[in-house]
């Protein structure tokens, strides 16, 4: 990157063919930069909802009593920011997308993920399925902090991690694919990080 | 909803970033926020450096007023939350 958007995080190459294999141009850390585009908010889990809006209007609402009551995995998973580091090996915990979108009628295509506070990010339907994707509210065994997110954050780590916003608030399902916060200001419309789709059109 | 925390920096970080772009130094311009409708100075909005972009918000409403993200070939700039940006020019 050039002189404006400094990584600011530095950590050992990951070695290819070595113990650890990175995504192109990744760089592992040990610690959890937080990256925020705004301030973080404390969402209360009294008045917390996650909302999804299919193409036709329909909505499905959880309360966070209704999310705790839901099964969870613990998966885990490898983070890849955009901003070049990894971090290897995170653990969380949360309800995949698989279960709330059980009950949810749908031929969209794509999706757009809300946050409190505004932030969007959108990514095709088809990848929050298939065990691809969580609604996280623990890491490492404890409640999520706000600065990461909490009470709950998207989370698809096979995408870079801008996609998994935090403080989700809710999904809309859409049949037009439509560029998120950062996807509309130069960041790729996918963001796989395998691929290194880091710009639009890498 | 309360606040958490809230790590900003002021408008002028984007002093460098922005010459790369501009002729002139645009942190003396003054932003009108296409929220709110306040006016100020680009050197004092709240400038967010830690995302994957510098996001600039209107420091009365927290509207994002402009998002400048860097690639190695190309820089984007939206000002979509900006109406307008009143920049100091010499006299002709």
């Amino acid at each position: 990157m050039g002189g404006i958007v400094s990584p600011g995080f530095r950590g050992r190459r990951g070695v290819e063919g070595g113990e650890v294999r990175l995504p192109p141009g990744q760089y592992l850390t040990e610690d959890f930069p937080v990256l925020t585009a705004g301030p973080t908010l404390r969402v209360p889990t009294d008045t917390w909802e996650f909302v999804i809006v299919t193409e036709t209007g329909e909505k499905h609402r959880w309360d966070w009593q209704q999310l705790m009551a839901l099964p969870s995995e613990r998966p885990t998973v490898d983070l890849h920011c955009v901003t070049k580091w990894s971090k290897l090996h995170t653990s969380w915990q949360g309800v995949s997308l698989d279960v709330l979108l059980e009950g949810v009628d749908t031929a969209a295509d794509y999706a757009m993920v809300h946050s409190y506070g505004g932030y969007t990010t959108n990514l095709p339907y088809e990848d929050l399925l298939h065990g691809q994707a969580w609604i996280a509210y623990k890491f490492d065994g404890e409640d999520l902090t706000p600065e990461h997110g909490g009470p709950a954050r998207l989370l698809v780590p096979h995408l870079y991690l801008w996609k998994s916003a935090k403080w989700v608030r809710g999904i809309t399902l859409t049949d037009e694919d439509t560029p998120g916060f950062w996807e509309s200001a130069g960041y790729h419309d996918y963001g796989d990080p395998w691929r290194e789709q880091r710009y639009q059109g890498d | 909803m309360e606040l958490f925390s809230d790590d900003f920096t002021d408008g002028n970080a984007l002093a460098g970033p922005l010459r790369e772009i501009f002729a002139v130094d645009m942190t003396t311009a003054t932003g009108r926020c296409a929220g709110c409708g306040d006016e100020g100075p680009v050197a004092g909005m709240k400038v967010y450096a830690h995302a994957p972009g510098l996001v600039a918000r209107c420091p009365s409403c927290q509207q994002v007023l402009m998002r400048l993200v860097r690639g190695p070939s190309s820089a984007w700039l939206d000002l979509r939350g900006t109406m307008s940006l009143r920049i100091p020019m010499p006299a002709e």
